[in-house]
């Protein structure tokens, strides 16, 4: 099949009509399991189980009969689907890698799978542009097709595809330059990272395992059985205590060790070349090479009980980097936690200004104070009504909602945290969003980082006359918000770091 | 008032409604969208009813206030997603609006488009109608335009993808 008109629809191979099927059964077995099941309670698991393999083999089929593509001058088009049609269009101009796969089965019939990828950033499941079936030759045409005749071919290097995390094997060019090192004073500061809760809660469910599986009885062994009883005869109180006392030791004991094996031999360097460099870890050494062209910004996150004793970290925003969880975040950490002056030195080094980190914020007002007041209660009175409920309706703890209420006097202090850590800043042609009181975050995000703008406003927002004001980039989280700022000010912010992109669409009282 | 920077001085701008409506066949698609979401969740509570014995007076009063919300939401909020949804093509970006009690404008430079889908799901194809995404590098910010009439999606395409192609580079 092969275009002898550059524009017209082509099909996938047809041999996919033999594959097809057998990548769909597999995924259908659940189903189709479900049906001998159900249908054999009626005597008729067979029938049952032929009508759905028969239904599965024709949606199978109708990939085929359903999927074409075409390649134009300036794009290339894909239309799939039987009852939900779907056509997606990709310039021509934004195609950034062709990959071509082919399984052991689509090499028996000497296909192959060609995905078109673009710069988006989500990877998921429909993200890119996937032909799934082609001969192995025509993959290869179609490759040269979609990536020559580029007007730049290679002159723009991939950005968000390509893996910006890149272990360092050889070292690199002497002159680098150190802008952070752990300091082995800065392991004051695991106990408050929690990262031990995990591993003491790991620790001890294994240790239970172990001794379940080799058959050994906790009850029956006398040392514990001792204990037990002596316990039995102390008052409950004082065996909680020493017990919260027991878990705490341990919780800081794992949280300590694990920081040290995390961020063991922990060094920043920048790099001549325009990169930066992370290199931690004890057993596992990580190493995470950070282009600066690619990177927008940066966030300094203060979990709540790092930021009462004056700790906190610094996370990169950066292309090609997905913002990880838990302590390590992944590939993205600058800085591990470490005293917030020390973390702010370093931000300020990262991204070539201190302004946007400590410059003054605006706040947001008494609606959005009043507003952090009302969700923090609000949302707190529905959980205890809801366990009030519950416990009501279907008969859960009684203590359950009493203690919501007599917790209720946090949900105030936690609203007037919240409007405390909110606001923001325009400054250095970078947007500083901050907010949040569990953990407090400011993150400044450089304007050429940022693609677009997504407005938000709730019914109570537009009534308030506020609107969280959404930053979209490829680099981080996605996203960087502006929680309930005025609409007026969110507006002059956009202006400010997009001149022109939303002037079109605004509309001044004359 | 004086206008520093750092003091957020008391304008009165606002984003005007994008320039577009979608088709107005959408608001029967959004009717019986809801409706028949609906249905579903009556129907669990008919099978919950008839499947268990106690708690009737619990059932009834909770399959009474589904009908009421069902009815109200499908009475209110497809004439309501109709007034709101809206969408424009300027020379330099995509602005579109979209939601009823909860709504969401958003703008991106076509300079920044990465791809144009339209969709059309087995309900749309029905009443004629079509969805189109523009998608960004950025996770967070594809632009949705939902209940479009058929032509006017293709149309929509087309430009837009034409448009993204008129900026070189890759636009990240």
């Amino acid at each position: 099949m092969t275009a002898a008109d550059p524009g017209a629809w082509r099909r996938l191979d047809r041999r996919m009509l033999l594959i097809h099927p057998i990548q769909e059964i597999p995924r259908a077995l659940p189903a189709l399991l479900a049906a001998f099941v159900a249908g054999n309670g009626s005597g008729q698991g067979l029938i049952w189980s032929a009508a759905a393999l028969a239904i599965t083999l024709a949606f199978a089929f109708s990939r085929w009969f359903t999927t074409r593509y075409r390649l134009t001058e300036d794009r290339a088009e894909v239309s799939s689907g039987l009852f939900r049609r779907r056509v997606r269009a990709v310039s021509r101009d934004r195609i950034r890698t062709v990959d071509v796969t082919a399984r052991a089965m689509h090499r028996l019939l000497g296909l192959a799978r060609v995905e078109i990828g673009t710069g988006r950033s989500d990877r998921e499941e429909g993200g890119g542009v996937r032909l799934d079936g082609l001969t192995a030759a025509e993959a290869a045409t179609l490759r040269e097709e979609l990536l020559h005749r580029r007007p730049q071919a290679h002159a723009v290097p991939s950005d968000a595809d390509a893996d910006a995390q890149t272990p360092l094997d050889a070292p690199a060019e002497p002159p680098e330059i150190e802008l952070a090192r752990l300091d082995s004073a800065w392991v004051r500061y695991a106990p408050f990272t929690l990262s031990g809760v995990v591993s003491v809660g790991v620790v001890i469910g294994f240790a239970f395992n172990i001794l379940n599986e080799a058959g050994f009885d906790l009850e029956d062994w006398g040392p514990a059985r001792d204990l037990a009883d002596s316990l039995g005869h102390a008052p409950v109180v004082l065996v909680a205590v020493a017990l919260a006392a027991l878990a705490l030791v341990a919780v800081v004991i794992a949280s300590t060790v694990g920081y040290a094996l995390s961020f063991w031999d922990f060094r920043l360097t920048r790099h001549p070349g325009g990169t930066l460099h992370v290199s931690r870890g004890l057993i596992t050494t990580r190493a995470t090479t950070i282009e600066e062209r690619r990177l927008h910004g940066a966030e300094i996150s203060e979990p709540l009980l790092l930021r009462m004793v004056a700790g906190a970290r610094l996370i990169a925003i950066a292309t090609g980097l997905r913002v990880g969880r838990g302590a390590e975040r992944g590939g993205s950490l600058l800085v591990p936690p470490a005293p917030r002056g020390e973390v702010q030195r370093v931000a300020a080094e990262v991204i070539g200004t201190a302004e946007p980190l400590t410059c003054p914020l605006v706040a947001h007002g008494p609606r959005a104070r009043a507003r952090r007041y009302t969700r923090a209660l609000a949302g707190w009175a529905l959980l205890a009504a809801a366990l009030a409920i519950g416990h009501w309706a279907i008969g859960g703890p009684w203590w359950l909602p009493v203690l919501a209420l007599v917790l209720l006097p946090i949900a105030p202090l936690l609203a007037a945290d919240r409007y405390r850590n909110l606001g923001h800043a325009v400054s250095g042609g970078r947007l500083v969003a901050a907010g949040g009181s569990l953990i407090r975050r400011r993150s400044a995000v450089a304007a050429e980082g940022i693609i677009g703008w997504n407005v938000e406003r709730s019914f109570f927002q537009r009534r308030a006359g506020l609107a969280t004001l959404t930053a979209t980039t490829a680099a981080g989280e996605q996203h960087y918000d502006v929680q309930d700022v005025e609409i007026g000010e969110a507006l002059r912010v956009a202006e400010q770091l997009l001149p022109g992109l939303t002037e079109p669409f605004l509309e001044r009282p004359s | 008032m004086p206008e520093a920077p750092d003091v957020p001085a008391p304008t009165a701008v606002s984003l005007r409604p994008p320039r577009h409506r979608v088709s107005r066949t959408a608001i029967r698609y959004w009717r019986v969208r809801a409706v028949s979401g609906w249905l579903v969740v009556v129907a669990a509570q008919i099978v919950w009813l008839a499947l268990t014995d106690g708690h009737r007076g619990l059932h009834a009063l909770a399959m009474a206030v589904t009908v009421l919300v069902a009815l109200a939401h499908a009475i209110v909020m497809p004439q309501w997603r109709y007034n709101v949804h809206r969408w424009e093509v300027a020379p330099q970006a995509v602005y579109t609006r979209a939601g009823w009690l909860y709504q969401e404008s958003r703008i991106a430079p076509i300079s920044r488009i990465q791809t144009v889908d339209s969709e059309r799901g087995p309900l749309e194809q029905l009443f004629g109608l079509a969805d189109v995404t523009v998608t960004t590098a950025s996770a967070a910010g594809p632009l949705s335009i939902e209940g479009l009439d058929r032509a006017t999606a293709e149309r929509l395409v087309d430009e837009l993808t034409t448009a993204a192609q008129a900026t070189r580079g890759d636009a990240t």
